[in-house]
């Protein structure tokens, strides 16, 4: 990706570390510690304390938040190794990155590929200051698993298109500033027919309706459509060329999903510490059930090859230039492990870990229930499990398509 | 594939012409037919030793490379692919026990012997089917060696085999008090109960407490190498047949069924490999090396396990023949995985390394 150049180093190493350290000391408050407000697509609406906005204000000037992305747009226009010590110097002062979201997971990447310099221009700086949200509007009910068979329409009037439909999965809707979306500008063509554009959410005939989950809570949304005026500059790419990129926004997407990310933050202390924590162990303070004993080695050998599966996925794409062909199964196995995580942490907690509201319950008890019902997403959000199986087999394995 | 340097990937694209070209299945085939009494043929290790594969991990003052295990696992598992039969494995651990424990008159002595091919040694740990490290009656009294040890790998054919006594380790020469008795189990490959009935035994006092356990951890990672090379060719194998077996006037690759089953063992498979590579980037660092064995042979025992298994039923009928070579690795891949740490095992001493 050529965008994301690596800039010369401004000095040495140890030069950017001192900087980055004088940064920290000046800008990060100590009482932000753990006091984590990154904005968020899917965790709703931000409230951010003064302290808060300062630092994410600090970071934004700075473009440390997006810390590779070119400076010309406001992002750090750092080489890999300064982002690398930038992200030492940050764990080690226990400091966090409150630029996030989709803009900067997903759709700033992608525009920084395809867009156009009056829309890197536009959008990228805003993305890179943590001042707008972004949502996707991919998803609608007749168009899941498969997705190019979208039917959200953009007609042409000339120096505007007038969208109409219905998107749905929509995370975050109700608290995004604008949405990246596919919609459809020709009826003829499955795949060529599919275009790329940007909304804005506050538009007239923007509508959004949270969706209650089984996790209780609503952080997907109902996005509609009616006679939605989108200007013409806002579409990216050409006309048409909606399915390419968007394709290439949704490998980001996996990048993150199977990375870390949402699940990432899910993962606390380990399988085997919660055990401790609740179960019996023995004198050697080893879990006294040897079968659940042996099931949480078995998670924690897989989880821990998982890790060396990514680093291998990332060592080898840095190496060849190139994506490496496993970083194809790390959406399939992350997902699927974390997941397995969440319910083995229910077994090991027993009723005590199925609370659902009310006393008798921690917090953080009750984050992890929330958390396991969440997490069934994983599977299928981002190109469900079935597809990704789909995509190894002929993508990589070279096996003929089955239709 | 770790990110090798270009010694490394020298040394695996030689092994892989070589077992390709040299050492195909049909010389595996050869061997098992015509039995040769150490069940290896003398050319494939003669030509080994020419290569310089049994001193990959010897120091060079004993004659050996000292490449390191990153470039010995590469090569196992490049013999894996085709079940090259020979002692190199066992060879190299038993180079490996002198390395850590020999003084430097026994490392003089067998070393430089062994770093050439002119003499073969193995591990002689176990006593009975299982193993089970922590079960050893053999021991050693007055200078000889007197119990018994199952299922020895590469038995027939060595000359010095390394043994667990109740007090260590010793090295037991071929010979006086050394008597064999074979096994023949399905891999076809050397193993053998082998006798010591009062054998001169020669410790290898300068190891530490837990040579043993340096000297199992450094097996199961270069048998995880073995397993990684069967894995993969069992896989591509079966991928190859998948598309060109027509059934109901299509290739079975073009079924979704069959497809995301592949797609389930192209995961397994990448995730056994990195567990195989992070156990040996260990082995040369020198940094836990415990919790990465375990790691390597649990990953490497259930996904070859898995993929063994599925060779054959995604072969049909067919994999059931002698004629395929498909249930060669089936055959071996149990031997395998139960030698050195079952899946169990490897879990429970995890769990303990890890601190629960």
């Amino acid at each position: 990706m050529a965008t994301l150049a690596d800039a010369p180093a401004a000095g040495t190493d140890d030069a950017f570390r001192e900087e980055v350290r004088a940064f920290l000391a000046e800008n990060f408050a100590p009482e932000l510690k753990g006091n984590n407000n990154a904005l968020s697509a899917v965790e709703g609406p931000s409230t951010e304390t003064p302290a808060q906005k300062k630092w994410r204000e600090a970071m934004g000037e700075r473009g440390w938040g997006t810390p590779t992305w070119p400076k010309e747009y406001g992002g750090g226009g750092l080489s890999r190794a300064q982002a690398k010590i930038l992200n030492e110097e940050m764990m080690k002062a226990g400091a966090w990155n409150p630029i996030g979201g989709m803009g900067v997971m997903m759709f700033g990447p992608t525009l920084l590929e395809y867009g156009s310099e009056a829309q890197k221009h536009e959008h990228i700086p805003p993305i890179c200051r943590g001042e707008v949200r972004w949502c996707q509007g991919y998803s609608e009910p007749n168009a899941g698993s498969d997705l190019a068979n979208l039917q959200a329409f953009a007609e042409d009037k000339g120096d505007h298109y007038l969208v109409n439909g219905q998107k749905t999965w929509t995370s975050g809707g109700q608290w995004a500033d604008k949405c990246f979306c596919l919609v459809r500008t020709d009826r003829s063509d499955k795949h060529k027919g599919i275009s790329f554009l940007l909304i804005d959410m506050d538009a007239p005939g923007v509508e959004v309706r949270p969706i209650q989950m089984i996790s209780g809570v609503s952080p997907f949304c109902e996005t509609f459509f009616t006679d939605v005026k989108v200007p013409k500059e806002n579409l990216v790419g050409e006309e048409g060329q909606g399915w390419t990129i968007g394709k290439r926004l949704l490998q980001h997407e996996r990048t993150n999903i199977s990375g870390g990310g949402s699940m990432a933050r899910m993962m606390g202390p380990s399988v085997s510490d919660i055990a401790r924590a609740y179960g019996e162990t023995d004198a050697d303070g080893r879990i006294a059930d040897p079968v659940l004993r042996d099931k949480i080695a078995d998670y924690e050998i897989r989880w821990n090859t998982f890790l060396l599966t990514a680093r291998r996925a990332a060592e080898e794409s840095k190496a060849s230039g190139g994506v490496s062909e496993i970083s194809s199964v790390l959406k399939k196995l992350g997902t699927k492990l974390g997941q397995e995580r969440a319910e083995l942490t229910i077994e090991i907690m027993g009723l005590q870990g199925l609370g659902w509201e009310g006393e008798g319950f921690t917090e953080k008890e009750l984050e992890g229930v929330r958390g396991w019902l969440f997490g069934k997403a994983f599977t299928i959000y981002g190109g469900s499990t079935e597809i990704q199986n789909n995509i190894i087999a002929k993508r990589v394995l070279g096996m003929l398509d089955h239709q | 594939m770790a990110v090798l340097n270009e010694e490394q990937e020298m040394l695996r694209d030689m092994a892989r012409d070589w077992a390709t070209n040299e050492s195909p299945v049909s010389a595996f085939r050869k061997m098992r037919d015509s039995k040769p009494d150490e069940r290896y043929l003398a050319d494939t290790w003669s030509a080994m030793a020419a290569m310089g594969w049994a001193g990959i991990v010897i120091p060079e003052t004993y004659g050996g490379s000292d490449f390191g295990w990153m470039s010995a696992g590469l090569v196992v598992e490049e013999l894996g692919k085709t079940l090259a039969a020979s002692p190199l494995t066992m060879t190299t651990l038993a180079a490996s026990a002198i390395v850590l424990g020999g003084s430097d008159e026994q490392k003089a002595k067998w070393l430089p012997a062994l770093a050439a091919g002119e003499k073969v040694a193995t591990l002689a740990i176990d006593e009975g089917p299982h193993h089970a490290p922590d079960k050893i009656a053999a021991s050693v009294s007055g200078g000889k060696l007197t119990g018994t040890k199952a299922f020895v790998h590469e038995a027939h054919g060595t000359d010095l085999f390394v043994v667990a006594a109740t007090d260590g380790l010793y090295l037991v020469e071929k010979g006086d008090g050394v008597s064999l008795s074979g096994r023949a189990l399905t891999d076809q490959r050397s193993h053998a109960n082998v006798t010591f009935d009062g054998a001169a035994a020669d410790k290898l006092a300068s190891g530490g407490d837990d040579l043993l356990d340096q000297i199992l951890d450094r097996a199961r990672i270069l048998t995880a190498c073995e397993m990684l090379g069967m894995a993969q060719q069992v896989f591509d194998v079966t991928l190859d047949y998948l598309k060109q077996r027509v059934q109901f006037n299509q290739v079975l690759a073009t079924f979704q069924a069959l497809q995301h089953r592949m797609a389930d063992l192209f995961a397994d498979l990448a995730q056994m490999r990195s567990a195989v590579e992070a156990g040996l980037e260990a082995l040369d660092s020198g940094h836990g090396i415990g919790r990465a064995a375990a790691i390597a042979k649990a990953t490497a025992n259930d996904v070859l396990h898995t993929v063994s298994r599925e060779g054959i039923q995604l072969h049909g009928g067919i994999g059931m023949t002698d004629e395929y070579d498909i249930g060669f690795y089936l055959k071996r891949a149990r031997v395998l995985e139960a030698s050195w740490g079952s899946s169990s095992q490897m879990r429970d001493r995890f769990a303990t390394l890890s601190g629960f």
